[in-house]
């Protein structure tokens, strides 16, 4: 019998597959039906301390192989945010994904987060387009390590932290994830890119730089999945493009315990998951693999 | 995807409201919309008034910013859209009233013209009637609604439906306009066991289903709709009460 059940340290995942945070989970109602349309866990929108509207449109557009976006965190608030987590909570995993600028705020909006009822954080250290937030704390090895460490000393539920591409020291900063000890890495967010209009000669986004998303990012997210394997002990959950099976299992044999979809869910629809779910199991059979962790990390063999 | 276009016409449809025609292949259907792209300003969704073969169009009421930035467009001028995106109208039925209130009438025009079906066209008063005689010369029976009585019918798009209703029995309903005259609408096609869909609006952003700040209840306006049948909108319970703003907070309409 073939088991899609995964584990990323000590939380069980019935399905290996999660929402991606920025996707279909900025309400409670919106979290509950991407649970039902087969994910394992749904990541929430990430959320600050105060409500914020993001940046101005035009915040996203379509590109060959994918997305690039520059959402620039619009999110409720903390305080607000109680009340979509309350509706979304009792019907599956809620992993609660919060952003800050230091280690008080995210210390803060993580304990928030654990009293909601999230099963993990996932520290946002990688948005590429929020000035002071993601990535521009994400590339730090002391201040991760720092961030990672306030949240580890004040909730009990696991920490995740999520990781950008967009740095030559990504090993370093997964070991200062490990080394403060957090709980896992989530790799990778998106690539830091930029649209033009040739017609308009100007950049297409209001912020004018965003992030590439979608299935042209996916051998880098694999390599970086692999590069962390290498050097980290803490489980990694792997996103960045996956569309299908096929892509999720490299994933997964690159060493994730378990991954997310982002954009595929606006390509495919909320069915992708229920998809990628029934053709893992049919290549897992055939190929003789009996559980997830079985394919954890078998191409560095 | 996204397409740069060249306005190839401009039309005064009233005081406040302009059609801009260009030419664009994609194959399109009604009640689809698209992403509208005002450099330095803003980006804003629109649907397609207009799908003659090649030929599109968008109409822009002339209520802010971005609205007054596209009425300073020439014809001549580049356009940066997106789409098109949405559900559209079911058309495999020419057995329904169109029903389409202020610049609301520009969403469902497309329908009328491909089916040749029964339209009520309803706005506040006399000059804020929209595309007529586009409606006349594909259908045999257009009826105008005023809140003013300054034309036709003195009352609503809902109390001119009923009227409409009584005396032929249509397949459905299809409608986009104000989310008050919508809400009515589904009210009445409740009480009087008829099938309607309906165009919504909401505050968008990606357009295409995967940001998610459009949602009502855990549908995507802008993915999942922006045309809801009325088994669907039975299940929003946002539908006529609140909608969200650019952080995501819920606000109530009253």
């Amino acid at each position: 019998m073939v088991n899609l059940k995964t584990a990323v340290g000590d939380l069980t995942l019935d399905k290996p597959g999660m929402v991606a945070s920025g996707i279909m989970d900025e309400t409670g109602a919106s979290m509950v039906r991407m649970l039902e349309c087969g994910a394992g866990a749904v990541v929430s929108k990430s959320v600050g301390l105060e409500p914020h509207e993001g940046h101005a449109n035009p915040c996203f557009t379509e590109v060959r192989g994918g997305y690039v976006n520059a959402m620039g965190l619009p999110n409720p608030g903390i305080e607000l945010f109680r009340e979509e987590m309350a509706e979304a909570v009792p019907h599956g995993n809620i992993v609660g994904s919060i952003y800050g600028a230091g280690p008080d705020d995210f210390r803060s909006l993580a304990i928030s987060m654990e009293e909601y009822g999230a099963c993990a954080v996932e520290l946002n250290l990688s948005c590429p387009h929020a000035k002071g937030y993601g990535m521009e704390v994400g590339t730090d090895p002391d201040m991760v390590k720092r961030i990672v460490m306030a949240v580890k000393s004040s909730v009990d539920i696991p920490v995740w932290a999520k990781l950008t591409p967009n740095t030559h020291i990504l090993p370093t900063i997964g070991m200062a994830v490990q080394d403060a000890g957090g709980d896992a890495v989530v790799a990778i967010n998106t690539l830091k890119a930029m649209v033009i209009s040739p017609e308009f000669a100007r950049p297409v986004l209001s912020n004018k730089f965003g992030g590439l998303s979608g299935p042209a990012v996916k051998p880098v997210g694999v390599r970086a999945v692999y590069d962390l394997s290498t050097v980290l002990d803490i489980p990694i959950i792997g996103v960045g493009g996956i569309m299908d099976w096929r892509d999720a299992v490299e994933y997964i044999m690159a060493g994730a315990s378990a991954f997310q979809v982002g954009s595929g869910i606006g390509i495919d629809g909320p069915s992708i998951f229920e998809e990628i779910n029934r053709d893992m199991e049919c290549f897992m059979k055939e190929y003789g693999y009996k559980s997830i962790e079985s394919m954890v990390g078998i191409a560095h063999e | 995807m996204s397409d740069v276009v060249r306005i190839k016409k401009i039309i005064d449809e009233a005081y406040d409201t302009k059609t801009f025609v260009f030419d664009w292949d994609a194959e399109t259907k009604p009640g689809q919309f698209l992403m509208i792209w005002i450099p330095g300003v803003d980006e804003i969704p629109m649907s397609i008034s207009g799908m003659r073969g090649r030929e599109k169009s968008i109409t822009v009421k002339n209520i802010g910013e971005a609205t007054d930035a596209i009425h300073g467009l020439r014809e001549g001028d580049p356009v940066r859209i997106r789409g098109p995106y949405g559900n559209g109208f079911d058309t495999s039925s020419s057995n329904i009233l169109v029903i389409g209130g202020g610049v609301g009438t520009a969403a469902v025009m497309p329908l009328t013209e491909t089916l040749g079906c029964d339209m009520i066209i309803a706005a506040r008063s006399d000059r804020d009637v929209i595309m007529e005689e586009r409606a006349k010369a594909c259908s045999g029976n257009v009826m105008i609604a005023t809140d003013d009585g300054s034309r036709g019918f003195h009352g609503n798009a809902v109390q001119l439906m009923r009227e409409a209703v009584a005396s032929k029995r249509y397949d459905r309903i299809a409608a986009c306009g104000p989310e008050v005259m919508l809400f009515f609408t589904y009210k009445a096609c409740e009480e009087l066991d008829l099938e309607c869909e309906l165009s919504l609006e909401r505050y968008m952003k990606c357009g295409a289903g995967v940001c998610g700040c459009c949602v009502m209840d855990d549908s995507r306006v802008c993915k999942d709709g922006p045309v809801f049948n009325k088994g669907q909108i039975a299940q929003l319970t946002e539908f006529g009460q609140s909608k969200r703003d650019a952080c995501g907070r819920l606000v109530k309409f009253r």
